[in-house]
């Protein structure tokens, strides 16, 4: 083994063991404090059941007088797969949230708490330190994305029409990989940001619910004209609208006649790996470029600014 | 013997934040607030060799954590040089990296849902240490700084003297070359000190090849500790040798120290004949001021006595001393380091 090759192993190793010791507070934290359950798991369940009875009271609405089994089928598989989109969109919030608050910020809070000087002086890839917190992140959301799902179809007593699992859980995962490259990318961003990021995370959190369309089929904004579709396009940049279009195909194939989907899933698929692709080589420049300009400027040490 | 730290006219300006000046255009800004650029270090040249325990001694805002930042590549000089194990700190972090640790007094690094030992196991991974070698040092070191009954106790929970040797803990559990400590004693009670003196001489001197940069504002610290000492004041190194040598530099001097009733308008010694140089510090609760005087001889004496009946104070105590390191370091800056 040449020196170049020996050294390159030694450093893949210890960026591996980077990543999971920074993921490991995450993945420890998630069992530490029961509680969360209830403030995490419980509570957003709140919120969707809101939209749930909206979507029920109009579906019942719409069958007032209607005597035809065939529309009468149609309008619950059309309500049912509504519902289904809020609990999905219910579940993937989970995750938004977690990448605005525990990914893009976090690098904020770790300079607050005197972590981050410890970080940056250690000699692991910076990449290998965002990507521990994304690792964790992921854990630790979804434990919390999963119990949203499971309860939301069992009391909303959703129907699921699973076609391709595979497919299901390679959007799923790459629309993962995606969102926390955007939250790495962000996390850069914050650090010179200091504490106005904040503002920047509230305010990406209920404008990209709306767009990215986490309670309704984000399709529906192609209908309503030139507005409509120039919000879907800027909506497309966040991973979370391609992923949750192409998840709820897959679930509710069919539904509302196919009218309210954006593309095909199998191409929402191949966008959304090249949003990961180019969300996680941005990050990686962008943290090396800001990293750079905070050595000069001297905000990776100070605490308040 | 190899050279483990050099810096050359190192400089490190620090500009106001925009936001700052802008605040300043339009008034808004506080009084202690600075008006321009801050030169935090000015030219600051120096050599610290392996298996060196050196030591940074200086008052609030000399320059010591800049530099240490610096060494530790957290931040860029705004000129000069500097190299660390033989790497500049500018072009060439990452070697450095992997042969330093830091541990600062008063750190609150960690998180407090982990345990003690889970998280300097963290840390330790961020430098590549093998898990099983990594828990094994954790608790040897555990054991000597006397944590290891906290070793499963959640960060949260602990004091701050305790969280102080944690991070102790977390700074030689990655066994470094060159260690960084800024104020380590700080918080800690006189014995948990005595332990963390003894573990870093120890630790410098058993073992070759290490070495010790240690900022401090306790003389007696430095003195006992350290094998060279560089006298740090607004960015400047005004001294650096062996504390014996720093001490025998102002031995030609004679040393007064006195204990009077609270004394106002001090600065009028500074301008007596004879008076080299001198420091006041009250003692609120005991309602009384230490003075102590760096005098050419011992002529003055009498007129300072009697500067002080003319103040309405009484003389406690006057004695005649052998230099210490705040003497010296009192005769360089012209006031005492607290």
């Amino acid at each position: 083994m040449t020196v170049e090759s020996a050294t390159r192993l030694r450093r893949v190793k210890l960026n591996l063991q980077a990543v999971l010791g920074r993921a490991y507070p995450r993945v420890v934290g998630a069992n530490r404090e029961p509680s969360w359950i209830f403030f995490e798991a419980v509570l957003p369940l709140l919120g969707i059941a809101a939209y749930v009875f909206i979507y029920q009271a109009l579906g019942n609405r719409s069958l007032i007088g209607v005597t035809d089994p065939a529309k009468i089928a149609e309008v619950q598989a059309s309500v049912n797969a509504l519902i289904g989109s809020v609990v999905l969109g219910g579940t993937m919030t989970a995750f938004w949230l977690n990448v605005l608050w525990s990914m893009a910020s976090q690098l904020y809070w770790e300079k607050e708490i005197g972590n981050l000087q410890l970080y940056m002086m250690a000699p692991m890839s910076r990449m290998a330190l965002l990507g521990g917190m994304a690792l964790g992140g992921m854990f630790m959301t979804s434990v919390r994305a999963v119990t949203t799902l499971v309860v939301g179809v069992v009391v909303f007593s959703v129907v699921l029409q699973l076609t391709n699992a595979w497919l299901l859980i390679a959007v799923f995962f790459v629309t993962l990989i995606a969102l926390y490259g955007m939250g790495m990318m962000l996390a850069s961003l914050y650090l010179l940001w200091g504490r106005e990021a904040f503002n920047l995370s509230a305010l990406l959190e209920e404008p990209i619910y709306f767009m990215s369309g986490f309670q309704f089929p984000a399709g529906g904004f192609a209908t309503m004209g030139g507005w409509g579709r120039a919000v879907l396009t800027a909506a497309t940049f966040v991973p979370a609208t391609l992923g949750l279009d192409a998840m709820r195909q897959i679930i509710f194939p069919g539904a509302w006649g196919g009218r309210l989907w954006i593309l095909s899933p199998e191409l929402e698929l191949a966008i959304v790996v090249v949003l990961a692709v180019v969300f996680l080589v941005l990050a990686r420049y962008t943290l090396a470029y800001l990293e750079k300009l905070a050595r000069q400027e001297g905000r990776l040490t100070s605490r308040h600014q | 013997m190899a050279v483990a730290i050099e810096t050359k006219e190192l400089v490190r300006v620090f500009k106001p934040p925009r936001k700052l000046l802008k605040r300043r255009r339009s008034s808004e800004a506080g009084e202690d607030e600075p008006e321009g650029p801050v030169t935090a270090l000015d030219r600051v040249t120096m050599q610290i060799q392996e298996g060196e325990l050196f030591g940074l001694l200086g008052p609030n805002g000399a320059g010591k954590t800049t530099l240490i930042k610096i060494l530790c590549t957290l931040l860029l000089p705004t000129s000069g040089q500097a190299w660390v194990a033989g790497n500049d700190v500018a072009k060439d972090p990452f070697p450095i990296r992997e042969k330093i640790n830091m541990v600062s007094g008063g750190e609150t690094s960690g998180y407090g849902l982990l345990t003690t030992r889970e998280n300097i196991w963290m840390f330790s991974q961020f430098y590549g240490v093998p898990s099983k070698v990594a828990k094994e040092r954790i608790d040897e070191l555990l054991h000597t700084f006397g944590m290891w009954d906290k070793r499963d106790a959640k960060v949260r929970t602990l004091s701050s003297g305790q969280r102080q040797k944690m991070n102790m803990v977390r700074g030689f559990v990655t066994d470094p070359d060159i260690l960084f400590l800024d104020e380590p004693t700080l918080g800690l009670d006189v014995n948990a000190s005595r332990v963390v003196r003894d573990y870093v001489m120890e630790w410098v001197r058993k073992r070759a090849g290490k070495t010790v940069l240690l900022t401090t504002h306790y003389m007696m610290e430095a003195d006992e500790m350290c094998d060279r000492i560089a006298i740090i004041d607004k960015g400047r190194i005004l001294a650096c040798d062996s504390p014996e040598n720093l001490k025998r530099s102002i031995r030609k001097d004679t040393t007064f120290r006195l204990e009077v009733d609270a004394l106002q308008g001090t600065k009028a010694f500074a301008g007596m004949a004879g008076v080299k140089n001198f420091s006041a510090k009250d003692d609120i609760a005991k309602g009384t001021t230490s003075l102590t005087f760096i005098l050419a001889d011992e002529s003055p004496v009498s007129e300072i006595l009697s500067a002080i009946a003319a103040m309405g104070s009484k003389v406690h105590s006057l004695q005649k001393s052998e230099p210490t390191l705040e003497d010296v370091f009192i005769s360089m800056v012209g006031r005492g380091l607290e």
